[in-house]
C-alpha cells in the first residue's frame, strides 16, 4: 500500500471513530471528560505494555479501557461527595493518573520500547512501516487493522444503542423513566471513548485525540440540529480535517497530527463565522432584521 | 543524593512554583476555572514557539512573553466562542486547548528541523524539565512569585469579592471586569512560568490540587490561601527531593503525586468535611437511633400492660426489630452506664430516668403522627413509617411547638396516649 494512502486511511478512521463518540460527549457537555480520559489511560497503556512487552496486545487496550472507566468513576465519586466542584474533580484526577503513567514509563523506559513523545503527540508518519505478520504473511499495516476494528466497534455500538444514546443525551430523566439504565449507558460510552482513545494514541497521540473528539462534533453542532445529521457531519468534518491537516503538515514539514488539529480548528472558525443557522454572521443578520437596529454582534469581551 | 547545585536550584524552583501555584489555584478553584487553567497551559505552547521564531532568542523572558500573549489570546478565544455561539463551555475549552496545542506541536516540529532549532530546548515545555533550570530561571520565578503574592495581599478583598459575589462587587462600584482580567492574567503568568518545570499536562495539578486539598480544611479564604500555598510548597520540595533521590523519576510527576496524596489525605481526614469524620458521625447517629429504639420498645412493652419498670427478656426485645442479642446488648451497655436501664442476666428494665427519655421519643412519634393526620390529612396507615424517622430527628423545642399548635392532644390518631413530662 502507498504510504500516503495508509496515513490518510488511518487518519480518517481515527477521525471517524472519535467523531462518533465525541458527538455524544459534546452533546452531554462532557467534552473535558474525554480530555481527561485521553490523558489518564497512560498508566493503563504502560502497565499493559510492561506486562506483555508488546504494543499490539489486547492487554494494553484492556488496561487503558479499565483506566478510562476508573477515571470516570473517580471523577464522579469525588463530585458526589460534595467536597469538590465538578471541574476541579476532573482537574485533580487526570493529572494524578497521568503522573503515574509518566513515572512508570520513564522508570522502565530502558526496558520497553515505548516512547513518551510518541505516545503523547503521536507519529502517524510511521504507521505505514509497522506491519502485521500473520502466519508468515504480511497482511498490512497494524494501525490500519487497529483503527479499522475500532471504527467498526464504534459503528456497531452506536448503531445498536442509537435510540438509547440519543435519549440519554437529550433527556436522561425520561431515559431512566422508560426503563433504560442511564448509568450503564454512560459507562458504556466512556468505555468506548477509552478504547477509541487508545486506538488513536499511536497515530495522533494522547493530547491531539482531544482535537478529534471535540472539534469535529462542535463543527457539526454549529451546522445541524438532528442527531443523525450531526454524527454524519462530524465524521465528514473529521475526515476533511485529516486531509487538510496532512497537506498543511507536508507544506511546513511539521507534525501531521498537529496539522490535523490545526485544520480542525480552521474548520471550526469557518463554521463559527459562516454557519447558515448558528454562525456569527447569520445570527447577526437575523438579529438586525428582527430588531431593525444597527447594533453589531455581541461584543467579544 | 548529592546536595549539588542543580538539586538546590530545582528544590528552590519547585517550592516557589508550588507556593505561587497553590495561592493562585485557590482563585481558579473557587471561580470554577480549574480546567480553564489546563487550557491556558496548552494554549501557551504556540506562543513559546512563535516567540523563538520571531526573536531567535531562547531567554526565559522572551519565551515567557510569547507564552503570555498566547495564553491570554486563548482565554479570550474561549470566552468569545462561549458568548457568540451555541457551543458550551466544556467544548469551547476542549477546542481551544487542542487546536492551540496542535499549532504548537506543528511549530515545534518545524523549529526542530531548522538549523538553529535543534538545541532550542523548547521541548522542555512539553513535559517540563526542572533539571534544566538555571539561576536566571529562578530569578524570574522569584520575581513572579513576589509579584503574584503582593498582588494577592494588596487586592485580597477585591479578589475575594470577585470570586464569591460578582453582583455585589458591581454594586459597590468595583471594576469587576478589570479585576477578573487581572486574576486571569496572574493565572496565565504562573501557568507559563510553571510550564518549563512541570510541563503542559501537569500544570493544572500544581494549581488545582493544593487548592482542592486546602479547601477541605477551612471555609475561610485567607486561611485557604495560606494552606494551599503551604501544601504547594511542601509538594514541590518533597517532589523535587524524591526526583533527585530516586533514579529516573521526573520532577513534575513526582510533585503532582505528592500533592495528590495530600489531597486524598485531606478528603479523608479533614475535620468536619473529611469522609472519615462524616462516617464516624453517621455511626454515632446510627447508635443513638438504636438506643432510642431500645428505650422505646421497653416503654411500649410496659404500656401493653406489665408496667413501665417491669423486666423484659432479651428474646422478646430481639423479636421486635429482628435484632441480634449482641447488638441489643451493645446498645444496652451505654444506657446502663447512663442509668437509663438496669440489667440482670438477659433481662432489661427502664429506670425512672429511662422512662422519661423513652417517653420523649414516644411523644415525638405520636405527636408527629397526629400532625400528619390532622394537618396533612394522611390516612392512619400512612403515619407510622414517617414518624419512625422523625422521632429521632425532631428537637425538643420543635416538638413543644408542635404540641402547642396541635392544642395539646390527649391521644394520637391510633388512640394511644401521648406522654407528657409531669412537672
Amino acid at each position: 500500500m502507498n504510504d500516503t494512502f495508509v496515513i490518510l486511511l488511518v487518519g480518517c478512521m481515527v477521525a471517524s471513530s472519535c467523531a462518533l463518540v465525541g458527538t455524544f460527549l459534546v452533546l452531554r457537555k462532557m467534552a473535558l471528560l474525554g480530555d481527561a480520559i485521553s490523558h489518564s489511560v497512560l498508566p493503563g497503556i504502560a502497565i499493559g505494555f510492561l506486562l506483555t512487552q508488546s504494543r499490539s496486545s489486547l492487554v494494553m487496550v484492556a488496561g487503558a479501557g479499565a483506566l478510562g472507566v476508573l477515571t470516570v468513576f473517580l471523577v464522579e465519586r469525588l463530585q458526589r461527595t460534595g467536597r469538590l466542584y465538578a471541574d476541579a474533580s476532573i482537574g485533580v484526577v487526570f493529572p494524578a493518573l497521568f503522573a503515574v503513567g509518566v513515572i512508570l514509563i520513564s522508570r522502565y523506559a530502558s526496558m520497553i520500547d515505548l516512547d513518551l513523545d510518541c505516545v503523547l503527540y503521536g507519529e502517524i508518519a510511521y504507521t505505514p512501516w509497522d506491519l502485521v505478520v500473520v502466519a508468515g504473511k504480511t497482511v498490512g499495516p497494524r494501525a490500519v487493522w487497529v483503527t479499522g476494528l475500532t471504527l467498526l466497534l464504534n459503528l456497531v455500538v452506536v448503531g445498536l444503542f442509537f435510540k438509547e444514546l440519543k435519549l440519554v443525551s437529550f433527556d436522561p430523566g425520561l431515559c431512566e423513566a422508560l426503563g433504560f439504565r442511564p448509568v450503564r449507558l454512560h459507562y458504556l460510552l466512556m468505555a468506548l471513548v477509552s478504547v477509541t482513545v487508545v486506538a488513536a494514541f499511536e497515530s495522533v497521540g494522547a493530547i491531539l485525540v482531544v482535537a478529534m473528539l471535540v472539534v469535529p462534533p462542535s463543527v457539526a453542532y454549529l451546522l445541524v440540529d438532528r442527531l443523525i445529521l450531526m454524527l454524519i457531519s462530524a465524521v465528514a468534518a473529521g475526515c476533511i480535517a485529516v486531509f487538510a491537516g496532512y497537506g498543511l503538515a507536508r507544506m511546513v514539514d511539521g507534525s501531521i497530527a498537529g496539522g490535523m488539529a490545526v485544520a480542525a480548528g480552521g474548520l471550526f472558525i469557518l463554521a463559527f463565522l459562516f454557519s447558515p443557522r448558528y454562525g456569527l454572521i447569520a445570527t447577526w443578520i437575523r438579529g438586525r432584521r428582527a430588531t431593525g437596529s444597527s447594533a453589531g454582534p455581541n461584543s467579544v469581551l | 543524593m548529592e546536595w549539588t547545585f542543580t538539586v538546590r536550584i530545582v528544590l528552590a524552583g519547585s517550592a516557589l512554583l508550588g507556593l505561587t501555584g497553590g495561592v493562585l489555584g485557590c482563585f481558579a478553584l473557587l471561580r470554577r476555572q480549574s480546567l480553564l487553567s489546563d487550557a491556558l497551559a496548552h494554549a501557551a505552547l504556540p506562543g513559546v514557539c512563535l516567540a523563538f521564531l520571531i526573536t531567535g532568542s531562547k531567554s526565559p523572558e522572551v519565551l515567557l512573553a510569547g507564552a503570555m500573549v498566547a495564553g491570554v489570546l486563548g482565554a479570550f478565544a474561549i470566552l468569545a466562542v462561549i458568548r457568540n455561539s451555541r457551543i458550551k463551555e466544556d467544548s469551547a475549552i476542549g477546542i481551544i486547548l487542542s487546536v492551540f496545542f496542535g499549532a504548537g506541536i506543528v511549530l515545534l516540529t518545524w523549529i526542530q528541523k531548522l538549523p538553529a532549532g535543534n538545541q532550542s530546548g523548547l521541548d522542555r515545555f512539553l513535559f517540563g524539565q526542572a533539571a534544566t533550570m538555571g539561576t536566571d530561571d529562578i530569578r524570574l520565578l522569584s520575581v513572579v512569585a513576589v509579584l503574584v503574592l503582593c498582588a494577592v495581599v494588596l487586592f485580597f478583598k477585591e479578589f475575594k469579592l470577585v470570586s464569591f459575589d460578582q453582583g455585589f462587587g458591581v454594586s459597590l462600584g468595583l471594576p469587576v471586569k478589570l479585576l477578573e482580567f487581572g486574576l486571569t492574567a496572574l493565572l496565565v503568568l504562573v501557568v507559563v512560568i510553571g510550564l518549563q518545570m512541570v510541563g503542559v499536562v501537569l500544570m493544572v495539578a500544581t494549581l488545582v490540587t493544593p487548592a482542592a486539598a486546602a479547601r477541605q480544611w477551612t471555609d475561610r479564604l485567607g486561611l485557604m490561601l495560606l494552606l494551599s500555598g503551604g501544601i504547594g510548597a511542601v509538594s514541590g520540595s518533597v517532589g523535587a527531593l524524591a526526583s533527585a533521590t530516586l533514579p529516573r523519576v521526573p520532577t513534575g510527576p513526582a510533585i503532582v503525586l505528592v500533592s495528590s496524596v495530600i489531597l486524598v489525605f485531606s478528603l479523608m481526614l479533614a475535620p468536619r468535611r473529611g469522609m472519615v469524620w462524616a462516617m464516624l458521625q453517621d455511626r454515632q447517629v446510627e447508635r443513638r437511633i438504636r438506643r432510642e429504639n431500645l428505650l422505646k420498645d421497653l416503654y411500649l412493652a410496659g404500656e401493653r400492660g406489665t408496667g413501665f419498670t417491669s423486666w423484659v427478656t432479651l428474646p422478646i426485645l430481639m423479636g421486635y426489630r429482628g435484632l441480634t442479642g449482641a447488638g441489643l446488648l451493645r446498645s444496652a451497655r451505654r444506657l446502663v452506664k447512663n442509668s437509663h436501664l438496669e440489667r440482670s442476666g438477659d433481662q432489661l428494665r427502664l429506670t425512672v430516668e429511662g422512662i422519661r427519655e423513652a417517653a420523649k421519643v414516644v411523644r415525638k412519634h405520636r405527636l408527629w403522627e397526629s400532625y400528619l393526620s390532622r394537618r396533612l390529612e394522611l390516612p392512619p396507615d400512612h403515619l407510622h413509617r414517617d414518624a419512625e424517622m422523625m422521632e429521632h430527628a425532631l428537637s425538643d423545642e420543635v416538638v413543644d411547638d408542635l404540641d402547642r399548635r396541635l392544642g395539646y392532644p390527649e391521644c394520637d390518631p391510633h388512640g394511644k396516649p401521648i406522654p407528657r413530662e409531669q412537672s
